[in-house]
């Protein structure tokens, strides 16, 4: 049943979300490596206040086994409020969950409830017979329903792309390209909305990823380092910005968030020249005068750290380096601070990036990574594995948290001793760890923890219509 | 009486932002242009029009084949299901796009009204008119929608120049009451009227 008033959760503008309330609760998708158990959404207590603050709360396992978990979104979110069909009655409710082996989407309730309820899943065989895709990804809410994107294809390994979702039914309503032009790999996905304009990148197909990186395809130059951009009224293809073919995987998008504003930002995981992890801006081409092309540039280079091989594991030993790995980066609310993961090297970086040509590194923070090792504060004697990974900031830009998995077989051949399990927090203005908030090792019951999503939106959940 | 009940549904329709107010508003944030927002709003009004008047001239062609009574307790009939549906369905109109020509803006207009069911509230006005004559209720039948398409014109123009102006969007998370739910039980309502007047 609607609301009489809107969700008190959407907010018109990015400006309003910004003065959103801080979030009780975070939702934590977590994966059992060895498919022996069924992954689990981990529910985190975010109050300060609370006695339970930086635990897990709440806990709810999922009714299958090897799904393997990773992101996850919103059945609604503040694109609620846009002007050209307008619905803001409808609640946030739902958490749409792709198992990003199986194929499965399941749907959670998360009302009046600290440990979600399972209310739909959604088969593999859905997924495949009605929009042609495998692999569930990315999840955001918009004007046509929700979005899903997908790695491979039903029966074949590719192309991957986009699933529309019926927003109250859940079922699958198809395909959302019409006409794909030349992508095939896919990965992530946003959009500047008010512009209709649709972006997509690349990671690759599943017979690429799912046993680990493939050293031959890496060196080969076959994984993605493309984006695209689409017409997301029409649904085609409009136009391919090749990074160029050494920079390895172009994984996570992060628009601004103000619908004036048409650049936002990718983070690319490796170059196979030095090793090192670079962050691009895509914005309007002006040696075009209609406006109507894209170009990117690189506006951020993360160098790799030498090492020995004998600290290295197999996959980099012949490097002799460790690279950064930069496997998520997300965009503050108000499109001032951008957090850049550095997965390999166990890092998060701060940037100023309020002229996004010339992002300013003005915080850091080390933890876990490959060869260092850092200690989390909380417990200075544990040699950490993984690093920051997921990295999720609040609305109002003051908390970054993150994760420490990023992806079960990846996982296993950077951090071949066990990656280990923690999330931790950081206060965005003094750029430090919070020591009341490091949840670890047995608080995920053997789970790696993958990205989270917080109660009520976050700074990758909405899309805003006004400016 | 009928006159002012067709200018209330007018100004009832101006204050719905999803009837097309705030399509203005936004159009005029992302340009930051206050002319573009004016520009946009007699399109809207436009396709109103359109959607009301269709309306009209399906009720007076009907009108001009069955009786006043058949006629009152067919639109009767057509207010209590078309209200019922928007109660019970939870589908609710789709559109995609922003960047909309003033003719887009116009059919978009035209659609929502349509799907809203915009003009069928004008139903139990229509059909006390005195149909004897078919040319009679068509040119009485468009002044109605005439009236209530500026009233509906003038009170959304008034609502986006002060959101736009002084209060902003903001306002939409406390003041955005569910005006379509309410649309639907007053849609049930007025055809469960026309049904009693009828018999």
């Amino acid at each position: 049943m609607t609301l009489w008033k809107p969700d008190p959760t959407f907010y018109p503008s990015p400006r309003d979300a910004a003065e959103a309330p801080p979030e009780k609760l975070a939702y934590v998708a977590a994966f059992d490596r060895s498919a022996q158990r069924p992954d689990a959404l981990a529910v985190l207590d975010t109050d300060p206040g609370s006695p339970s603050y930086g635990t897990v709360v709440g806990w709810t396992d999922l009714p299958y086994t090897g799904d393997e978990l990773h992101h996850f979104g919103w059945n609604a979110c503040s694109s609620a409020l846009c002007p050209y069909a307008p619905h803001p009655h409808v609640e946030r409710r739902y958490l749409i969950v792709p198992g990003l082996r199986s194929s499965r989407i399941y749907v959670y309730d998360t009302k009046d409830r600290v440990s979600p309820e399972l209310v739909k899943v959604i088969e593999a065989e859905e997924l495949g017979k009605r929009a042609g895709y495998s692999r569930p990804h990315t999840v955001h809410c918009g004007p046509e329903g929700l979005y899903v994107s997908a790695l491979g294809g039903y029966g074949d390994d590719g192309p991957g792309g986009i699933a529309i979702l019926d927003h109250n039914s859940f079922d699958v309503l198809g395909r959302w390209e019409v006409d794909r032009g030349p992508q095939y790999l896919a990965y992530d996905f946003w959009w500047h909305i008010n512009h209709d304009v649709l972006i997509t990148s690349e990671w690759g197909t599943p017979s690429m990823i799912e046993d680990g990186v493939v050293g031959e395809l890496l060196l080969g130059r076959k994984y993605g380092h493309k984006l695209h951009f689409w017409d997301l009224r029409k649904r085609k293809h409009v136009q391919e910005v090749d990074l160029g073919d050494q920079h390895q995987m172009a994984l996570e998008l992060r628009p601004a968030h103000d619908p004036t504003k048409t650049y936002g930002f990718a983070g690319v995981v490796v170059s196979v020249e030095d090793l090192s992890a670079s962050v691009w801006l895509w914005h309007r081409d002006d040696r075009h005068g209609d406006g109507s092309r894209w170009a990117a540039q690189k506006v951020i280079t993360i160098p790799a750290e030498p090492a020995s091989p004998d600290d290295l594991p197999d996959v980099l030993k012949p490097f002799g380096a460790v690279p950064p790995l930069v496997t998520d980066i997300d965009l503050s609310v108000d499109d001032q601070r951008l957090y850049v993961s550095c997965w390999g090297t166990g890092e998060l970086k701060q940037y100023d990036v309020s002229d996004p040509f010339k992002p300013v590194e003005i915080g850091s923070v080390r933890l876990g990574g490959i060869v260092r090792r850092q200690a989390h504060p909380a417990a200075p004697d544990e040699r950490l594995a993984g690093g920051p990974q997921m990295v999720e900031v609040s609305r109002d830009g003051r908390r970054v948290y993150v994760t420490n998995s990023l992806y079960g077989a990846w996982d296993d051949q950077f951090y071949p001793d066990g990656v280990g399990a923690w999330m931790a927090k950081i206060d965005a203005d003094s750029f430090t760890l919070d020591e009341r908030f490091f949840p670890h090792g047995d608080d995920f019951r053997g789970l790696r923890p993958h990205q989270t999503r917080l109660q009520g939106g976050d700074a990758s959940s909405d899309s805003y219509c006004y400016p | 009486m009928t006159l002012t009940a067709v200018i209330l549904l007018g100004t009832f329709h101006g204050i719905n932002p999803a009837m097309g107010w705030l399509f203005a508003v936004a159009r005029g944030l992302q340009e930051r242009s206050r002319d573009l927002l004016l520009q946009s709003l007699p399109v809207i009004a436009l396709g109103h029009l359109a959607s009301v008047a269709l309306v009209v001239a399906a009720v007076s062609a009907t009108g001009s084949l069955v009786t006043a009574t058949a006629l009152a307790i067919g639109a009767g009939v057509v207010l209590v299901g078309f209200g019922l549906w928007h109660l019970l369905a939870r589908r609710h109109f789709r559109w995609v796009g922003m960047r909309l020509s003033l003719p887009q803006l116009a059919a978009w207009s035209f659609l929502m009204s349509s799907v809203h069911g915009a003009g069928l509230m004008l139903l139990p006005v229509l059909t006390r008119m005195p149909a004897s004559h078919h040319g009679h209720m068509m040119s009485g039948g468009m002044l109605v929608a005439g009236v209530h398409t500026l009233a509906m014109f003038l009170t959304a123009t008034v609502v986006a120049v002060v959101v736009y102006e002084f209060l902003g969007v903001a306002v939409l998370r406390r003041a955005w009451f569910n005006l379509d739910r309410m649309w639907a039980f007053a849609l049930v309502g007025a055809g469960v009227v026309t049904l009693v007047g009828a018999i």
